[in-house]
């Protein structure tokens, strides 16, 4: 038998295939990008133990009723406003000068009849359980927006214009801090956090009728 | 001298294509690698609400609860009350303890106790399903959640 040089697999056409495989993914691909609001629930408690009493002036009462109407403190109030009125609360810093509640950085107006600090400061969110959950979600992420704005503000004077507490913790949760600064960034953002802890309570909603 | 002579003819050298396999298998092994295909049907329509206050959810750690009203072709079948979906099917309140177990041992064992459930809720449910998915959480002792949400504000709309 005469032998034969094999002859070469022509791959002229590999770029085509590969452009319909490619084609396909592109088409199929759904790069999630899953973000939200993180909440830590309370964890389950002894129904015996008494719930701590808390001072009427120290709690901001943010109800929703089934229409998704807003009632704060007893009044009602547009969503656009919720989150003024959460700093003004939050901020407030009652305490009288001098008494070891005195609140040093806060720059509210003072009033004796709102909360006596951060610390002591609690929003306590009331639903329907017919609320809708797209005015739920809208609540808390207001509520949020307002702590946000007060630890980037408490941020900003204690370490610097540019250390934002948002932008930093976001880059901490994703990792783009070097790992030389994570520990220190972490330090800088539990201080923050001491100094405006998230106190939201949630209460059982109410049936209707209730 | 004449080596550096010009070339005469003014032929374009038509570009050499060799590569171009190469190129394309790059890009669409990119596209291979983070594509994710839907594993679980969506059996309710699920349009989450608007909230720009969000953090990035750790995909490794995370088991997702479903939560909204039959999409239309389920409606026949299980009415247009809103449900709650684990994996591919329908749970209900008194069973979601079971499923959300075995949802989290489907998790790197290394990570179970760092679970964090993330609640995927369409938009029109009522909050009160929500209230008892976040009571049956407590009672499992998975306190770790989060809201998912579109990017957006609700009062861009007012």
């Amino acid at each position: 038998m005469a032998r034969r040089a094999t002859p070469e697999v022509n791959a002229g056409s590999m770029a085509d295939i590969a452009f319909l495989l490619l084609i396909f993914f592109l088409v199929t691909t759904t790069i999630e990008k899953d973000k939200g609001i993180a909440r830590q629930l309370p964890p389950k408690q002894d129904e015996n133990i008494e719930p701590p009493i808390i001072k009427a002036k120290n709690t901001f009462i943010v109800s929703v009723n089934q229409n998704d109407q807003l009632l704060v403190e007893e009044e009602l109030m547009e969503l656009k406003d919720l989150k003024e009125a959460a700093i003004a609360f939050l901020d407030n810093g009652g305490a009288p000068s001098g008494s070891p509640e005195y609140c040093s950085y806060c720059k509210g107006q003072r009033l004796p009849t709102s909360s006596d600090n951060p610390d002591k400061a609690v929003i306590s969110v009331q639903n329907d359980r017919l609320t809708s959950y797209k005015m739920y979600i809208a609540v808390q992420n207001e509520l949020v927006a307002a702590y946000n704005e007060l630890r980037n503000r408490e941020g900003k004077r204690l370490f610097g214009p540019n250390f934002v507490y948002t932008e930093k913790k976001n880059a901490l949760n994703e990792g783009k801090i070097p790992e030389s600064q994570a520990e220190d960034t972490e330090e800088k953002l539990k201080k923050i956090q001491e100094l405006f802890p998230l106190k939201l309570s949630e209460a059982e909603p109410k049936k209707r009728g209730e | 001298m004449s080596k550096f002579k010009k070339k005469k003819g003014g032929d374009l050298p038509a570009v050499n294509t060799a590569s171009l396999p190469d190129i394309v298998f790059m890009l669409l092994f990119f596209f291979m690698v983070v594509t994710v295909l839907r594993n679980n049907d969506l059996m309710i329509k699920n349009e989450l609400p608007k909230a720009d206050e969000v953090e990035k959810l750790k995909k490794d750690r995370s088991v997702f609860i479903f939560a909204g009203k039959p999409s239309e072709q389920y409606q026949a079948k299980f009415g247009t009350e809103s449900k709650i979906q684990i994996g591919d099917k329908f749970t209900d309140v008194s069973s979601l303890q079971f499923a959300l177990t075995e949802a989290r041992q489907k998790l790197r064992p290394e990570l179970q106790d760092y679970v964090v459930v993330a609640l995927k809720v369409d938009k029109e449910t009522n909050t009160g399903l929500v209230t008892d998915i976040k009571e049956e959480l407590r009672e499992l002792n998975m306190v770790k959640i989060i809201y998912i949400a579109a990017p957006g504000s609700v009062l861009d709309q007012n």
